[in-house]
This record gives structure tokens, sequence and C-alpha cells, in this order.
């Protein structure tokens, strides 16, 4: 390409110690070193002159975000509680907040709801998600209205989704036990936020409660109605990124409609099925402030999450380093979600 | 060729024909719209009725003529209009300059080749992924530490919001000690934004034409100029995606206000704040809850139904 010369042309005009070739053209991904070379056009190098730009805005950022990151490491191997000032003593740095975390057993049903909610809530957004979008990809009318409709809760805040899901599942006149009632379903009709049901012989397993509460299904529930509308329209986005002769390939061979999202449609939707379960699995990290408004800063052992435990060992019990140790928890499964995901994205050049 | 007309050739369905799988696919989409509105339209009927009408009547019906009233949303708008007005004096410049800093970091990531340029796009990329707990701590500390209020004492008196007017000189519309830390929330969510604006931003400015930015290069124009004369007014679509995306972000945060507002509540409470306040009491009905999440919802509401497009998009290029 002409444009691929001229940059190579420019790296050379610049590199003025009268090598021939210069091997560092600036690229990314250019492996040559040299250290002369490199010092002489430091000057003008695109570094120099792009810093202005990216420099301050990455400044602010890695401070709020990574420089805070670091601190709530350093906290959480000090002992600060209470409302004292935190010492940082290097000497008396040590990981008893994280021995306390695992021997804790609020922790550990945290750590469970944590992974059943980021389990279940992804998978069930995405089936939502992608069955709104086959649906409305279906050339329909007014598809505008419809789209715009499923996707209004997603613009809505979790303390407003959280304010309405509390009326919803009111017992005795929220929307869902009076719809029940009305459909003569009365056995159903529950106390979605606080009632649960009796697991017999099952509550005999480890980790496994005798009395299934409803409250994170509730949670998941109104959760997913909130997001299934995003994974909708990342999910339209793929679809109508598929070429229309796949899918008269895929009718000429015969195969049904199912058969033909199943085999042909489906695996080519990788892509966005990826990058909206990492989203989702993110905002589900972040369902803080739906929890923290159903049921204030304790939701009890059925529904409390690492970040609802964080923010009550922290805010309200004043147990800042301990707090610290749960964030650092919380960080780390964030990181393995994301990880896996940049890494795949720098591999295919995306970034 | 429209869309539709595309999709009608995929699925070799004819526009004008009826068909009894597409009368079901209407009723499907149909009913799904009664599942995305019930909360929504549940909650306005409850927002219009008396405490009597809404204790006996099902809470999607009507209020009948007896118990149709407004005090919901007038005890609502009394007690969030404060909350309100500092959630927009937050919102507004948060999001104009997480914006602004995106675009700058986008435009510093994108048409220039450097070495280390992929590592510190993945460190602003990393940024958007991080859960806010991992940060909370510090963020307290910090702002506990940080005097905005002495910081700023020189330049200006930030516990009085005044205006200058011609003539009468200056005007103070408002005063209380906690403007300061609606400062300290501003700077914090222009910080935290910073990442997803610099994706949404470098998305679009790598499609830009590369060969015009040369040019101009090697017409001589600086990297500045370049900005200011070429890339800020191509920018504009992009900037208004940014800024739905970024406001209703910034105006639904919960989690930062608690930590950084000072006893989470008081004259700076933010609308979602109050709005928690308001309908965590038990005082308060089920009328006047539903009445206050309308009026804290409102904004992003606004935003969505007339710039719904603009905001998809941020939503999809966010990924």
């Amino acid at each position: 390409m002409s444009l691929h010369i001229l940059k190579r042309l420019l790296g050379r005009d610049r590199s003025d110690d009268g090598r021939a070739v210069r091997t560092d053209g600036g690229t990314a991904s250019s492996k040559g070193f040299d250290l002369g070379a490199t010092l002489s056009s430091l000057r003008d190098s695109d570094a120099v002159r792009s810093a202005p730009f990216w420099l301050p805005p990455f400044l602010l950022m890695g401070f709020f975000v990574y420089g805070a990151i670091g601190w709530n490491v350093i906290i959480s191997f000090t002992d600060f509680a209470g409302l004292t000032l935190p010492t940082y003593d290097p000497a008396a740095f040590d990981l008893e907040m994280y021995r306390r975390a695992l021997s804790d057993q609020q922790f550990w049903l945290a750590t469970r709801n944590t992974f059943v909610l980021l389990a279940s809530f992804t998978a069930l957004s995405l089936a939502g998600g992608l069955g709104l979008a086959i649906l409305v990809d279906r050339g329909i009318r007014f598809e505008n209205w419809f789209r715009t409709i499923y996707l209004l809760p997603f613009s809505l805040s979790f303390v407003v989704t959280a304010v309405f899901w509390r009326w919803m599942y009111n017992f005795d006149s929220g929307v869902i036990n009076v719809v029940l009632r009305g459909l003569g379903l009365d056995f159903l009709a529950s106390k979605w936020l606080s009632g649960g049901v009796d697991l017999g012989v099952l509550g005999g397993l480890p980790l496994v409660p005798e009395v299934l509460q409803f409250k994170l299904f509730a949670v998941i529930f109104a959760l997913l109605w909130q997001f299934s509308g995003y994974a909708m329209v990342v999910y339209l986005a793929g679809l109508r990124a598929i070429p229309n002769d796949q899918y008269e390939a895929a009718r000429v061979d015969g195969a049904s409609t199912i058969r033909m999202y199943w085999r042909v449609i489906l695996p080519q939707l990788r892509a966005s099925t990826v990058s909206a379960a990492v989203v989702l699995m993110v905002f589900a990290l972040k369902a803080f402030d739906f929890l923290y408004v159903m049921f204030g800063n304790n939701p009890g052992p059925t529904a409390d999450i690492l970040s609802t435990m964080m923010y009550r060992q922290a805010f309200a019990a004043n147990e800042w380093a301990y707090g610290s140790a749960i964030a650092v928890v919380l960080f780390l499964v964030a990181l393995a979600v994301v990880a896996p995901y940049l890494y795949g994205e720098y591999r295919r050049g995306e970034l | 060729m429209s869309v539709r007309d595309e999709l009608a050739d995929r699925f070799e369905f004819d526009v004008e024909e009826i068909d009894p799988t597409r009368v079901v696919l209407y009723a499907v989409l149909v009913g799904l719209i009664g599942f995305y509105l019930s909360p929504l339209e549940s909650g306005l009927m409850t927002a219009l009725k008396t405490e009597a009408e809404f204790a006996t009547s099902p809470p999607f019906a009507p209020p009948t003529v007896d118990g149709f009233t407004l005090e919901p949303f007038g005890v609502a708008i009394d007690t969030l209009s404060s909350a309100i007005l500092n959630s927009i004096m937050l919102a507004v410049p948060a999001t104009i300059l997480s914006a602004l800093l995106g675009s700058f970091a986008a435009y510093g990531l994108t048409n220039f080749e450097w070495r280390g340029q992929l590592g510190v796009v993945t460190l602003f990329i990393a940024g958007i992924f991080i859960p806010y707990q991992a940060v909370l701590i510090p963020l307290s500390r910090l702002w506990a530490i940080v005097n905005t209020k002495e910081l700023l004492a020189p330049i200006l008196d930030i516990t009085v919001f005044s205006v200058q007017v011609p003539i009468l000189g200056t005007v103070e519309l408002a005063t209380h000690p906690h403007y300061a830390s609606i400062i300290n929330l501003i700077i914090t969510h222009a910080a935290y934004g910073i990442p997803i604006t610099t994706l949404l931003f470098r998305s679009y400015y790598k499609k830009l034409s590369t060969e015009m930015l040369e040019a101009a290069r090697l017409d001589g124009a600086s990297a500045f100029t370049v900005y200011r004369r070429i890339v800020l007014p191509l920018s504009t679509p992009m900037f208004a995606v940014t800024l739905i995306y970024q406001f209703t972000q910034i105006w639904n945060d919960l989690l930062f206000a608690l930590v950084i507002i000072p006893s989470g509540s008081g004259p700076a409470a933010v609308a979602t704040i109050a709005l928690n306040e308001l309908t965590g009491g038990i005082i308060q009905t089920f009328n006047t809850q539903m009445a206050g999440a309308f009026v804290a919802a409102l904004p992003t509401l606004l935003v969505y139904v007339l710039f719904g497009d603009k905001f998809a998009k941020g939503v999809a290029g966010g990924t």
C-alpha cells in the first residue's frame, strides 16, 4: 500500500543518523530497538508528539483507577478499622484479613451468591437477548419501536428499577401475584423477597440451604428484565453483519429455520456473545446499587454478594482493612472474567 | 433496497401476505412489550392513585375518577427537586469533561504510531471493567484528605453558587457547604468515565481517513492543528453518542455518591440518593415511591426517548 510506503519514508526522513534502513519505522508491531536512533528522533517522535493528548487523561485515569487499586491492596494488608486513621507500616503488613475472609462463613456464602448471580444472570440475559434479536430481525414492521421499548429498562438506574420491582414483587398487591391469582394460580403467589421453598433432603448438602429463598432469583429476574435488551442490541449488530447469502445457502440446503440458526448463524455470533457476556458479567458485579436499594446494606445470607458485603464491612461496620480484602477478591474475580477477553481481542488485533 | 425489503427477501416472505406464523410473531413481540413495560405502566398507574385506591385495585388498572390524584407527584417533586438540581450540576460538567478527555486520549492513541502504544491502550480499556468496590475505600480516604473547598478558596468560594450579572454584580443563587463534595464527585466521575469514552472515540477515529491526516501533517500542520481543524469537527456525531451515554451513566450512579458525599445525604444529595431515601422510609406509601421513581428517572427517560438510537449506538460500541 502506498500509505505504508509513505509512513516508512516519513520514518526514514526523521532519522538523521544517515542509516539507510530504519527498521523501527514507528509501527507499534515492529520489533527492532536501537537506542541511538530512538534518542535522536525522540524530540519529534510520534510518542512525544502524541503525549500532550493522551498523557493528561492517562494520568488522571491511572491515578484514580490503578493508583486506587494499589492503595486498596495496601490497605488490605493493614489492620485499618474503626474511626482512627490508617497507618501504613510495611513491617506490620500481613495477610490477616485474607485469612479472616477464608474462615468467614459469610464470605463463602457471598462468594457462592456472587457466582450464582454471575452465571445465571449472564446466561439468561444472553439467551433472552438472542431470542429477542432473532424475533426483531425477522423483517418486522415498526422494528424501531419494538427495539426502543425492549432497551428502555437499560436506560434506567438500578435505584429506579429496584423501586419498581419492589412494588412488582409486593405480596398483597404487586403485579406478579395479582396476575398469578388472576390466572387461578394462587398457590404460586409467594413472598418473592422474603419467602422460599423447602428443599428437603437436598438441604443436607454443603453450601445448599435447607430453604431455598427466592430473593436472589427475584433479583436475577429483575436484572434480566433490565439487561436482556442490551444483549439484544449486541446480537442484532452481530446478526446484521452476517451476509444474506448465508441464509440463502442454508435454505437451499433445505435446513429448517431452527437448524439454520443453530448450525449456521449461532456459530458466527461468537464474538457478539463474548463481548456481551463480558459486559453483562461486569454489570452483575456492579449489581450492588440494585441490592442496596432493595434490601439495604444487608440482603441476608441468601442474597448477599461480595460487593454488598464489602460495602457493609467497610462503610457500615468500619472494618476498612477487611472490606479492602474483600474488594481485592472481587477485583480478582473481575480480572478473571476480563483478562481472557482482552487477551483474545489483543490476539485478534482488535485493541 | 431498505433493510425491511432485504429481510423480506432473506426470509422469503411476502410483505403484504398475511401469514399465520407472522401473526404469531407479532403476538409474541407485543406480549414482550407487555413484559418490558409492565413495571413502568403499573408504577405510573400507582403513582396516580390515592392510597385507598391503590390498595384495593389491581396495580396496572388506571385510577377511577374518585381515586385519581396528582398529590404523589407533588410530594415527589418537592422532595427531589433540590437533589435533581444537584444531579444536573454533577452530571453535566462530569459528562463534558470525560467526553473531552476521552476524545483527546483517543486521538493521541489512534493517529500516531509508536512503540508501547498498545500497552497504554490496554490500560485504558481494562479501566472500563474495574468493579468500583475495588477503589471505594481509597476514594473515601482521598476525599477525606483533599480539602477541595480550601484548595479552591483562592479562586472561588464554592460554598456559594453565584452568577455575575452586569449592573447588579454578583448574584448568589444558592449557598450550602456541600458543593465541595459535588466537585469531588465531578472529578471522580470524569476520571472513571475516561476509559469508556476513550474506547468509543478510538473506535470512531480508527475509521477516519488516514490519508487526510497524513496529508495535513506533510503540509506541516502540528498535531494540535490537525486535532482542532480536522479531527474535532469530524467528531460531532461521536460526541453526541458519548455525551448521551455518559450522562445516563453518571446520572444513574448511586455507589460513588454514597461514598463521596458526606453521610450520604443532606443538601448535596444527588437524585439517586434522594430517591433511595424517599422510598426507603416506611412512612412513604407506594404511590409516592412510584412518583419519585419517575421524577428521578425523568431526565434519563427524556434523553432515551429523544436520542434512543444514539444511546443504542453507544451501548453497542461500548463492547
